[in-house]
């Protein structure tokens, strides 16, 4: 990572950016959301920063936290140079009544699958985006089962199965002889 | 399933009347064998199992090894594996089955001519594995019905042959389907 490009960021945008961590070469900008598709050109573009590389797009979902308050999703996406060798990450909060962002596919060809997952589990949707079906689950799918509030053996079967348990049935806890 | 005491061999299912019969002309005697049918066909069908790998995880690393040719199961008659479920008699479930891939594995099953045997090879197809989420078929005992399990993440080449040799003993007792 680099302090640099995180400089970088704040002074050319410092009206969208939130607030901006560095805890041992972690630094990450957190961003508004209007200001995404002009920062990520920014980064790729100018010779300076290079980031040539979309290494990941993921999302979490805060709910569960203890004592957090403030929107519940945040978009995280990560880039590294490879001429430069830097890295940066970018987070965008995201409200859960307005779950919409836009779309990075035009800049990095990439970008589109990790979108695609990011809808798929977390249910965020994303302006322009070229192709916006699910990636992993099925379309009969229905929810986005990496949301806290998703039952962990909510199972949605494609076909008959009778004995599959219930997704509230608790399994019997462990006897401390089996472990 | 248990080992019997004494395992079962064709020979040792073959009545032994003729041997004894005073009746029988000494031209026949050690040259005609008499039977049951089943025991006869059930003989020529645990010696020559066709499998069809349906292979979704990584326990299909462990499988090509216990398959290929350093552990040999060719000397159980069981080495071949067909591509295609209507040629096939033993279907090998390896790996993690996914609610999106129960469908598939059915219909895979469904294909295949009776009479037919399932083995669930590893954790992941006997239970679910440690994926015990959303996604993940509980066990492929829920799809189709299995004769052997293998427990093992993955299970070692040795217990793979053992489960050849368990399901063999299982075809030797049942019944003769002459369909
Ligand atoms: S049992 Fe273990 S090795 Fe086999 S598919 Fe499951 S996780 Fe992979």
């Amino acid at each position: 990572m680099s302090q640099q490009v995180l400089d970088q960021i704040v002074k050319r945008f410092s009206d969208s950016v939130l607030s901006t961590h560095a805890h041992r070469g972690d630094e990450t900008v957190v961003l508004h959301r209007n200001a995404l598709v002009a920062v990520v050109q920014f980064l790729r573009d100018d010779p300076q920063m290079a980031f040539n590389f979309c290494v990941d797009i993921t999302a979490v979902d805060l709910s569960a936290m203890p004592d957090y308050v403030g929107p519940r999703f945040e978009v995280v996406y990560h880039f590294h140079s490879l001429s430069h060798k830097h890295r940066i990450r970018l987070k965008v909060p995201l409200e859960e009544a307005d779950l919409e962002l836009d779309s990075l596919s035009h800049l990095y060809g990439g970008a589109n699958w990790f979108e695609r997952e990011v809808w798929d589990m977390f249910g965020v949707r994303f302006r322009n985006s070229p192709d916006h079906r699910r990636i992993l689950l099925y379309e009969e799918f229905v929810g986005h089962p990496l949301r806290k509030d998703y039952p962990q053996r909510g199972y949605q079967p494609l076909i008959d199965m009778p004995t599959l348990p219930r997704p509230d049935e608790e399994l019997p806890p462990l006897a401390s002889e089996d472990l | 399933m248990t080992h019997a005491n004494e395992p079962l061999t064709a020979l040792d299912t073959l009545p032994k009347a003729i041997e004894t019969d005073p009746g029988i002309p000494d031209e026949l005697r050690n040259n005609v064998y008499t039977s049951k049918v089943a025991a006869v066909v059930n003989w020529a069908r645990k010696n020559s199992f066709f499998q069809y790998p349906f292979v979704t995880a990584c326990c299909g690393m462990e499988f090509m090894s216990a398959a290929a040719s350093h552990y040999d199961i060719a000397r159980f008659g069981a080495e071949v594996p067909r591509f295609t479920p209507r040629q096939a008699d033993v279907l090998f479930v390896v790996g993690t089955v996914t609610h999106k891939n129960a469908p598939i594995l059915k219909r895979v099953y469904d294909q295949m001519c009776d009479p037919k045997w399932v083995v669930a090879f590893g954790v992941c197809a006997s239970t679910g594995g440690f994926y015990d989420n959303y996604a993940t078929v509980p066990g492929i005992d829920h799809i189709v019905p299995v004769d052997v399990y293998i427990p093992g993440c993955p299970p070692r080449p040795e217990q793979v042959m053992d489960a050849i040799l368990y399901l063999q003993e299982k075809v030797q007792r049942q019944a003769a389907n002459l369909r």
